[in-house]
């Protein structure tokens, strides 16, 4: 599990941001993960909560926005969402690709601030 | 007064410093004209045999070194030293993968200027080093026909975040009934295009193929920071 490391480097991130602006009460963090990210959204709850102890994160809430795989046809000229990480090809003509355009997201989207 | 929240945009990646720190060692490696490869696979594939011959082979015309990473124990480095003597362990502890800040630690007493080939043997884990760049110019990812045929199925990030994969101990194929259509085909699903060698370490098998293929692959690259 990963995680752990991928929520101290998020919580890190946040408060570059945070200071970067001045100094920000967050009360909540939006994440966009992709499903290719390789990262587990549940074992990223869990370890944001530990990551963010100590900090003045703490008791801030992580809402995770999935991004789902979106891929780039070569043969069709088509975007399209595959039918799984398991089979990916394009859903409309069903030939192999390898462009991802979408799906390997983890990035710090937003930040709620308290009122 | 608003009691509403207010939401700010900020679009912070949050591997930056990995992110970064690896393209500036890749940029130093292209510099240094070091072609750099990673391993990655789950324990017991195979990884630290392969790598014992891709060593020797590829030593025999060209300066190559190796950072091998474990969580504990100097035993690979130890056995990859046969092969090549520029090797060196990172152990990471309870850390299940490596980050381009132990590559970068890694190579401090090391010249890269001295070097054609540099090979880092990941963690055995086949999924938490999918999210961090290493800089590398190659990423392969090994399967052993010990290993079942659906694993590129159960493991998709790092099969397809991987640039070539190669199966390994083919001598065993047989005993185990391994389907290798299958998972050519698995390959295939997760990772369309994806060039995949055959080998065994052991008996020698697809090994020139594989050298052949890296050896070409090093030219190429030289020849790209030349011009």
């Amino acid at each position: 599990m990963h995680e752990l490391s991928i929520a101290v480097s998020m919580v890190e991130r946040i408060i570059e941001e945070s200071e970067n602006r001045g100094g920000l009460r967050v009360e909540a963090v939006h994440l966009k993960l992709g499903v290719l990210s390789g990262v587990d959204k549940d074992a990223l709850m869990f370890s944001y909560e530990v990551a963010c102890e100590g900090t003045f994160l703490a008791g801030s809430t992580l809402v995770i926005d999935s991004v789902p795989l979106l891929i780039y046809c070569d043969s069709c000229g088509a975007e399209g969402a595959p039918e799984s990480m398991q089979h990916i090809a394009c859903p409309r003509c069903q030939r192999p690709s390898h462009k991802i355009v979408r799906g390997r997201e983890l990035e710090v989207s937003a930040l709620e601030l308290a009122a | 007064m608003s009691t509403a929240p207010r939401l700010i945009e900020v679009r912070a990646k949050v591997l930056k410093q990995n992110d970064l720190l690896a393209r500036e060692l890749r940029e130093q490696f292209r510099r240094s004209g070091v072609y750099v490869v990673s391993l990655v696979s789950s324990p017991g594939s195979g990884k630290t045999a392969f790598l014992e011959k891709v060593l020797a082979r590829t030593g025999i015309n060209h300066r190559v070194a190796a950072l091998v990473g474990d969580l504990a124990t100097e035993n690979d480095a130890a056995r990859l030293r046969r092969a090549a003597p520029q090797v060196k362990q990172i152990t990471t502890g309870t850390i299940c993968h490596l980050d381009a800040q132990m590559v970068k630690k890694g190579l401090e007493e090391w010249d890269l200027e001295n070097l054609d080939f540099l090979f880092v043997e990941n963690v055995g884990n086949l999924v938490c080093p999918s999210s961090y760049d290493l800089g590398e110019e190659l990423r392969v990812v090994l399967l052993s026909t010990t290993e079942g045929e659906d694993k590129p199925l159960k493991y998709p990030t790092i099969f397809n975040g991987a640039d070539v994969a190669v199966i390994t101990k083919m001598d065993l194929a047989a005993a185990t009934e391994f389907d290798l259509m299958a998972t050519r085909r698995n390959i295939q699903s997760v990772r369309p295009g994806m060039q995949v060698f055959e080998v065994s370490s052991k008996t020698g098998q697809g090994m020139n193929e594989f050298i052949s293929f890296l050896c070409g692959r090093f030219e190429a690259a030289r020849t790209a920071t030349m011009s």
